[in-house]
């Protein structure tokens, strides 16, 4: 019997369960087949620091929240529509994040005596008894039950069918989207492939889910997403790490250089280093190194040697490598170092997002030490942020910093992706070999005040860099205090130069003059976009501009920031970009900090933006 | 921004002006390949810097002679080095070269060997470069065996820093930080070493010319990590260190030469040797002991038991007991096992004779695609 369908325009929903449930893998696999399906989406996958934290307990639940529509979707959404929740610890966590009137889909074996008690549920309590529930539509279904007796013919083992759990839930979600199944076939096909007992059994249980909601009377609507109206071309849908990969390894193609990744593992970049590892293929060279000194050390010798060298991790591996970056910069060597952000400081929040960074990458080295930074704002943009990265730290042989985060590296978007022909070269040129008596100047400076990058090997041009200040030129030892000061400011004026090759800074949306200007950096865009569209639609005269480059900042940002009487800067610290905006252009801003290692939600800035504007619009007309 | 790049304009007539009076690079007359390289030609014009006396000069001197002995190219050679007197070495070698930072060499180096496994990769460093500071980067070089040749000059002491004990100083020294005596216990190089796993370790001293260019010259012949522990003397802050080991009178019984395949013999006259007492090393004396040469311990490179008990003959010569046992020189163990840059590259091209160069078109891709119209 086929269902009534009903056509929804955004879906926010909400995977949640114990971190042994497969929850990060069901949501992905939602979130694929939802790619497919032509809607626009982001994601926000949540997870606790502990890879197996103390089961059915509040402090091991993994979440994983997908925004989809037919319209453009920039966040992964403020609250849920639908809250999957696989046991009671799951629902608990995440009750307040409900929308009043959302669905709860429940695994009811979920919420046994152990389960509530682990959930700190009070001695008698029970939510499915209770009236906490009141005002939601309540799905319940004993999943651990049904999973067990759709797989009751197979050979696998209680445990192992348990594992499946997540699969019913994925092919009932499949049902109530009116989805086809395919994706997620051929990704077991993938998985399993040589597990046929497991490949079944999970197979079953997807199909199991799915037919549950077209047997079982009690569900009466179906739902349907349409695809959004993207721009036209060929898309993908894609989590920020995986496109930093990818843009990587598109700059080295393009720069015609072996690429060289040097890391050690540190939530959330480890994934940089597990997808380069799989693209040797590519000629990559992957190392894992002892700590994150001897990462960034090594990535130095390669660029030495003349590879595109490229070095990964997160906030107290940066913090290692900063001796290391001063040894970059005054080396005059081209590296790319990327920090994919965490909340800190020290240890502080591994698993959880911030943009606290940002002070550190511009200012956290001994000595004047300018090194360009620059930052992702989504999933996809971590492609685009890489292949500039690169492209800055070649042609202006400077190391460069990629700030990502937490947020988009692990969030996914759909990306229409481009052709490799469409992409830009990257012209490199090393100093060539020769056989006269002509002094050789490693530091002799061109247009750009570059130095020529001359390979070991090549002959004629055998040379001596290090640490020690350099003569101008020669690039001897030299302690020569005019040459000192000399030096300093030629690396300054280096960085600086750099904004004469890059674009000027333009507005994501708004007008180009107006009442106040939203300015973000990094994995903000989204939501400060949205916000700002809101906003606009509201008949506030404001604008949003995203900063890609934080050092140098682009030449116009200056004259950009004095079309408007108010700058506000939302930023998921303690108000870094504020900081830099004040001191280098003597210009008051407006600060939203948020630091709770989430990302602000929309109402969170619209409230903010309300209060700071007050009834700054034009009167509606009557 | 316009201001800072204002000021360097201002400024530029002063790197102009620089730049003219430069060194000219000392080249050689002829295309390289059809000249004969000399010693002299692997020394820059940089005035070398180290004090008077310095054991570094010796090492330096050798180091050139052993490379125009192989005739090696300047061009394919590179010495990186971290921070100490010793880490100076790079400046001083018209080769390439990189003066890094303090303890991070073997890292830098295993980057560059990756990137460039047909360059000739020297690593220069000191005994706090190397074994404090860096220690840990030096056992990940010696356990990963890139194709990389260590020199560690141990002087027992941190000369750039003017003097403060380092990990190999004797138990009780007394220096600027210690001033009633050092309370740490010495590290011992070569047993740390061999404890990583190092493929080629050898000990060598600035005061012996001919065994220190041999032992350069074994260490260019190695594969993988060659380690080189050089007793390095610093006459200005640990004068006579390694004395009991250097000087003619003391030399012949403090110091033993190991020769592979050879029996361990010492003594001025070569009349005492080592013998095994089941794991025990014994020094037993030829002429009074009744033991002939046959009876001695022959040296094997290859035996890696042997040389772990080689490296634990580590007693201080000032405190010699009637069990003194004497220092070895020379490699105690050298190993054939492939290189880490040799297995990197072996992987990649496995990779892409299995999966196909890849497309970068494919990899924008990925797996799953979709149109919109
Ligand atoms: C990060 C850092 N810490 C400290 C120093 C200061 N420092 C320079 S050399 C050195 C010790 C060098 O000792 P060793 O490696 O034995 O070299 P030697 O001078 O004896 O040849 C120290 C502590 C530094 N340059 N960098
Ligand atoms: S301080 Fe010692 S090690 Fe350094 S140069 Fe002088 S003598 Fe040599
Ligand atoms: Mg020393």
């Amino acid at each position: 019997m086929s269902k009534a369908v009903e056509i929804q325009q955004e879906v926010t929903i909400k995977f949640a369960g114990d971190s042994g449930d497969g929850m990060q893998l069901t949501g992905s696999l939602f979130t694929d087949n939802t790619a497919l399906s032509g809607s626009d989406l982001a994601t926000f996958p949540d997870f606790p620091a502990e890879i197996r934290a103390p089961q059915g307990t509040l402090a091991g639940v993994s979440g994983f929240q997908l925004h989809f529509g037919s319209r453009e979707i920039l966040t992964p959404g403020d609250e849920c529509d639908v809250l999957v929740a696989m046991n009671a610890a799951a629902l608990k966590a995440n009750l307040q994040h409900l929308a009043p009137g959302s669905t709860i889909i429940l695994n009811v074996d979920g919420f046994d005596k152990k389960n509530l008690r682990l959930a700190k549920y009070e001695e008698g309590e029970n939510p499915l008894e209770s009236s906490l529930l009141d005002g939601f539509e309540v799905i319940r279904m004993p999943v651990t039950k049904l999973t067990r007796e759709a797989l009751a013919q197979s050979e696998l083992s209680t445990r192992d069918k348990d594992l499946c759990k997540n699969m019913f839930v994925l092919g009932f979600l499949y049902w109530r989207y009116n989805r086809k199944l395919d994706s997620t076939l051929d990704f077991l096909k993938q998985k399993f492939g040589r597990r046929p007992a497991l490949l079944e059994a999970n197979i079953t249980a997807l199909r199991a889910g799915y037919h549950y909601g077209d047997t079982i009377e009690a569900f009466t609507s179906r739902y349907e997403v349409k695809a959004a109206p993207l721009e036209k071309g060929a898309y993908r849908n894609i989590m920020g790490n995986e496109a930093l990969v990818i843009g990587l390894i598109a700059a080295a193609q393009k720069a015609g250089l072996p690429l060289f990744y040097g890391s050690y593992p540190i939530t959330p970049a480890s994934d940089i280093l597990h997808g380069l590892a799989a693209y040797k293929h590519f000629g990559v060279r992957t190392f894992q190194a002892e700590d994150e000194i001897a990462a960034i050390c090594a990535a130095i010798g390669a660029s030495y040697g003349g590879n595109l060298a490229v070095t990964g991790t997160s906030g107290p591996g940066m913090a290692l490598k900063t001796e290391a970056m001063g040894l970059a910069l005054m080396l005059e060597l081209p590296l790319v170092i990327c920090n994919v952000q965490r909340g800190g400081p020290s240890t502080g929040l591994p698993t959880k997002t911030e943009q606290s960074d940002l002070l550190q990458a511009l200012y956290g080295r001994n000595g004047e030490s300018p090194v360009p930074a620059i930052a992702a704002s989504s999933p996809a943009d971590c492609f685009w942020a890489a292949f500039e990265a690169c492209r800055i730290a070649l042609q202006h042989m400077t190391p460069v910093i990629l700030l990502s985060d937490g947020y988009i590296a692990n969030g996914a978007e759909p990306w229409k992706f481009p052709r490799a022909a469409e992409l830009p070269s990257i012209e490199v040129r090393f100093r060539k070999a020769r056989d006269n008596d002509e002094p050789f100047l490693p530091y002799e400076r061109d247009e750009r005040f570059v130095r020529p990058w001359a390979l070991p090997g090549t002959k004629g041009l055998a040379h001596r860099i290090g640490g020690l200040e350099k003569e101008a030129g020669t690039g001897n030892v030299s302690y020569d205090p005019a040459n000192h000061e000399f030096m300093v400011k030629a690396r300054q004026a280096k960085v600086d130069k750099i904004a004469d090759y890059i674009p000027e800074q333009e507005l994501s949306i708004g007008p180009e003059k107006g009442e106040a200007l939203f300015l973000g950096w990094g994995s903000t865009f989204g939501l400060v976009k949205s916000v700002v569209k809101d906003l606009l639609a509201e008949g506030y005269a404001v604008a949003h501009a995203h900063l890609r480059y934080l050092r140098p900042f682009p030449r116009n940002l200056g004259s950009l920031l004095q079309q408007y009487d108010k700058i506000i800067i939302p930023e998921i610290n303690n108000g870094q970009l504020c900081q830099l905006i004040r001191s280098d252009f003597l210009r008051d801003v407006i600060p939203y900090n948020k630091i709770q290692g989430t990302p602000i939600t929309k109402a969170e800035l619209k409230g903010f933006a309300r209060q700071v504007l007050g009834d700054s619009r034009p009167p509606v007309p009557q | 921004m316009a201001r800072t790049v204002l000021g360097f304009e201002a400024h530029e007539t002063y790197g102009a002006n620089k730049a003219k009076t430069l060194r000219t690079n000392k080249g050689m007359s002829a295309t390289e390949g059809t000249t004969i390289m000399s010693a002299k030609d692997f020394a820059t014009s940089q005035e070398v810097r180290w004090c008077p006396g310095c054991g570094d000069y010796s090492i330096l001197k050798q180091v050139q002679a052993a490379f125009a002995e192989l005739q090696l190219s300047r061009d394919e050679v590179v010495f990186i080095s971290g921070i100490g007197c010793s880490s100076r070495f790079p400046y001083y070698m018209e080769t390439y070269g990189m003066h890094s930072i303090h303890g991070r060499a073997p890292a830098v180096a295993s980057g560059l060997k990756i990137a460039r496994p047909e360059l000739q990769v020297w690593v220069v460093t000191g005994d706090g470069d190397g074994l404090s500071i860096g220690g840990n980067h030096l056992i990940h070089l010696l356990r990963r065996n890139f194709g990389i040749k260590v020199l560690l000059f141990n002087n027992q002491i941190y000369g750039l820093t003017k003097g403060q004990y380092s990990p190999t100083s004797e138990e009780a020294k007394a220096t600027k930080s210690t001033p009633m005596g050092s309370i740490d216990h010495p590290l011992n190089p070569l047993a740390f070493a061999l404890g990583v796993d190092g493929s080629f370790v050898a000990r060598t001293m600035d005061r012996d010319p001919r065994h220190l260019k041999e032992m350069i010259l074994r260490c260019h012949a190695h594969e993988g990590t060659a380690f080189l522990e050089i007793y390095q003397n610093c006459n200005i802050f640990n004068d006579g260190a390694f004395q009991a080991f250097t000087e003619k009178e003391s030399k012949a019984d403090a110091a033993i030469f190991l020769e592979h395949g050879q029996p361990l013999r010492f003594g001025s006259n070569s009349e005492k040797g080592i013998r095994l007492d089941c794991f025990r090393p014994v020094v037993v004396n030829l002429e009074k002991d009744g033991f002939s040469a046959g009876d001695l311990w022959i040296h094997d490179e290859k035996d890696i038991c042997k040389a772990h008990l080689l490296a634990r003959f580590f007693d201080d010569p000032a405190r010699r007991e009637h069990h003194y046992l004497p220092r070895p020189f020379g490699v105690l163990y050298a190993a054939e096992r492939p290189s880490y840059e040799k297995m990197l590259h072996e992987q990649i091209a496995a990779a892409i004779e299995l999966k196909g160069e890849g497309q970068l078109d494919e990899l924008l891709a990925g797996a799953a695609t979709w149109e919109i119209r």
